[in-house]
């Protein structure tokens, strides 16, 4: 069984980890043409070789970011999202009232 | 024993027939490069040459003839999916398919088996039901059946109700095929170096040549050359070359595994697909059981196979066959397969103006060898793409277009 380092919890079992792809720049929604959103939605760099990626660890529901090598299947490192994401990103209106 | 067997016994040198001829040196210009030396590109390189006379063509693979997924499948044919778009283009190849020995005069053991997707659940039967209406709809044989005409079909297959999860019905496909999948690429590939096609293998593209939305050539290990027109057909690696044309696409590249059982004595005619077990088997004529389930957890270029895969595909089959728990694993392998956010392949046009795309096959690619190959001929031929292959466009994304098969595709195969 492929073991996968998680931030919180170690290392544990691959089946216990879902990937939620790779890392992008969120966008501003409002500001974004069709196109441009679905390239945010749906277009991939897929690259072959080193990526840094989303990763669940379902058991606990912890989300992190995991670096690897799709190449040879090698884990590199993992880190919580707060490393990377200084702030969250609002969900819904901006301020009250403003929709 | 016919006395003209014995000359060939006697002689020195059996005159057996060269399948491709020896290699030459690339020429500097071509009229179109087709980039992947599968099923698919040599499917396209022979109906460029038959159909539309266009013989200044080769056909470029980093690897060797059918060495990525066209000999990694389990080389099933159907038709009976779920979008109109899908069935009708479908259907074109199994006919291709049924044709196909005699067109290419190459043996391809094409073998029509029937096709049973098992239901386990409520809302699988209504997907089953679903498709079928699709199917009769378009002039596809498909029927929903109970479990009564499975046990007729296929009488080893434990339908008992004290399963964990009790067969309710099935989708069945009357046309459902195996086929011999190195055959059709070795036949396609005889074919088309036949009629003055070049097959250069161990030539790596290193880079795509543009100038503007135009692309003027084409970078390899072995030189540049010029073409006019260039169609890239590498499943597996479309991200890689997509990216060195300068485009990006909905794809990201997982493994797709699966193993054949030692021979056994022919026992299961029909091809058995669970998609709520996950796993999918046939018999080869050879007696080999043909295994494989879903791909796997995450994005991996890399054709490894994993012990976790055959432990969790081996319980979901013994849970249909369970007198099957002695029989041993031959062989096992891996292909990369590129799987799209619609679970529908992406065909005809990139951003670029003459450098045309076929990709996004994930797990389903295989069936559609002669009708694609025959198709994205006509579309590089012509600079028209045909109406069948329209919906399958790259654009249907940027437009929110998608062509949702993954009801028929994701296990199927």
């Amino acid at each position: 069984m492929k073991l996968i380092p998680c931030p919180l919890n170690g290392l544990r079992n691959a089946e216990e980890f879902v990937c939620g792809g790779e890392v992008q720049p969120e966008p501003d929604a409002s500001q974004l043409s069709a196109a441009d959103w679905a390239q945010h939605v749906f277009h991939r760099d897929n690259r072959a070789g080193l990526v840094r990626e989303w990763w669940l660890h379902v058991p606990s529901g912890y989300w992190f970011i995991a670096e690897r090598d799709t190449l040879s299947d090698r884990f590199l490192r993992s880190y919580p999202a707060s490393e990377l994401f200084a702030k969250r990103t609002p969900v819904g209106p901006a301020e009250p009232g403003d929709r | 024993m016919p006395i003209g067997l014995l000359k060939y016994g006697l002689a020195r040198r059996y005159p057996a027939r060269r399948q491709f001829p020896p290699e030459r040196p690339l020429k500097p210009v071509y009229d179109i490069v087709i980039i992947g030396a599968g099923g698919h590109g040599l499917a396209a390189a022979y109906y460029l040459a038959k159909q539309w006379g266009l013989r200044n063509v080769c056909v470029l693979d980093k690897g060797w003839i059918a060495g990525g997924n066209t000999g990694r499948n389990t080389a099933i044919v159907r038709a009976n999916y779920l979008t109109p778009e899908g069935v009708r283009f479908y259907a074109e190849s199994v006919a291709l398919f049924r044709e196909l020995s005699q067109e290419l005069d190459f043996n391809i053991l094409y073998s029509e088996r029937g096709h049973l997707t098992l239901a386990h659940t409520d809302a699988a039967l209504r997907t089953a039901r679903w498709r079928a209406e699709v199917n009769k709809h378009l002039g596809v044989s498909s029927e929903l059946i109970g479990v009564d005409e499975i046990r007729r079909l296929c009488p080893v297959l434990n339908l008992s109700e004290e399963a964990r999860y009790p067969v309710l019905g099935a989708l069945y496909h009357p046309p459902g095929a195996i086929a011999r999948h190195d055959a059709i690429a070795w036949g396609y590939a005889r074919a088309a170096a036949d009629m003055g096609v070049e097959l250069h293998q161990h030539t790596e593209v290193t880079g795509i040549r543009r100038q503007g939305d135009r692309v003027v050539g084409v970078e390899t290990n072995r030189g540049v050359i010029s073409c006019a027109r260039a169609l890239q057909a590498v499943a597996g690696s479309s991200s890689r070359l997509a990216a060195l044309a300068g485009f990006r696409l909905p794809i990201v590249t997982v493994p797709l595994q699966a193993c054949v059982s030692q021979p056994l004595q022919p026992f299961l005619d029909p091809i058995v697909v669970s998609a709520s077990l996950h796993c999918y088997v046939s018999q080869t004529p050879r007696g080999e059981l043909v295994m494989g389930g879903a791909v796997d957890g995450y994005p991996l270029y890399q054709q490894r196979s994993t012990l976790d895969f055959k432990e969790t595909l081996m319980s979901d089959l013994l849970e249909l066959f369970p007198f099957l728990s002695e029989v041993k694993v031959l062989r096992q392998w891996a292909g990369i397969a590129d799987m799209t956010p619609d679970f529908s392949p992406v065909m005809g046009e990139t951003p670029l103006a003459n450098y045309y795309i076929d990709a996004g096959w994930g797990t389903w690619g295989f069936k559609a060898t002669p009708v694609c190959g025959k198709r994205m001929a006509e579309t590089l031929a012509t600079g028209a793409v045909p109406d069948l292959l329209r919906p399958f466009a790259l654009q249907r994304f940027d437009s929110f277009r998608q062509l949702g098969e993954r009801g028929a595709a994701a296990v199927g195969h």
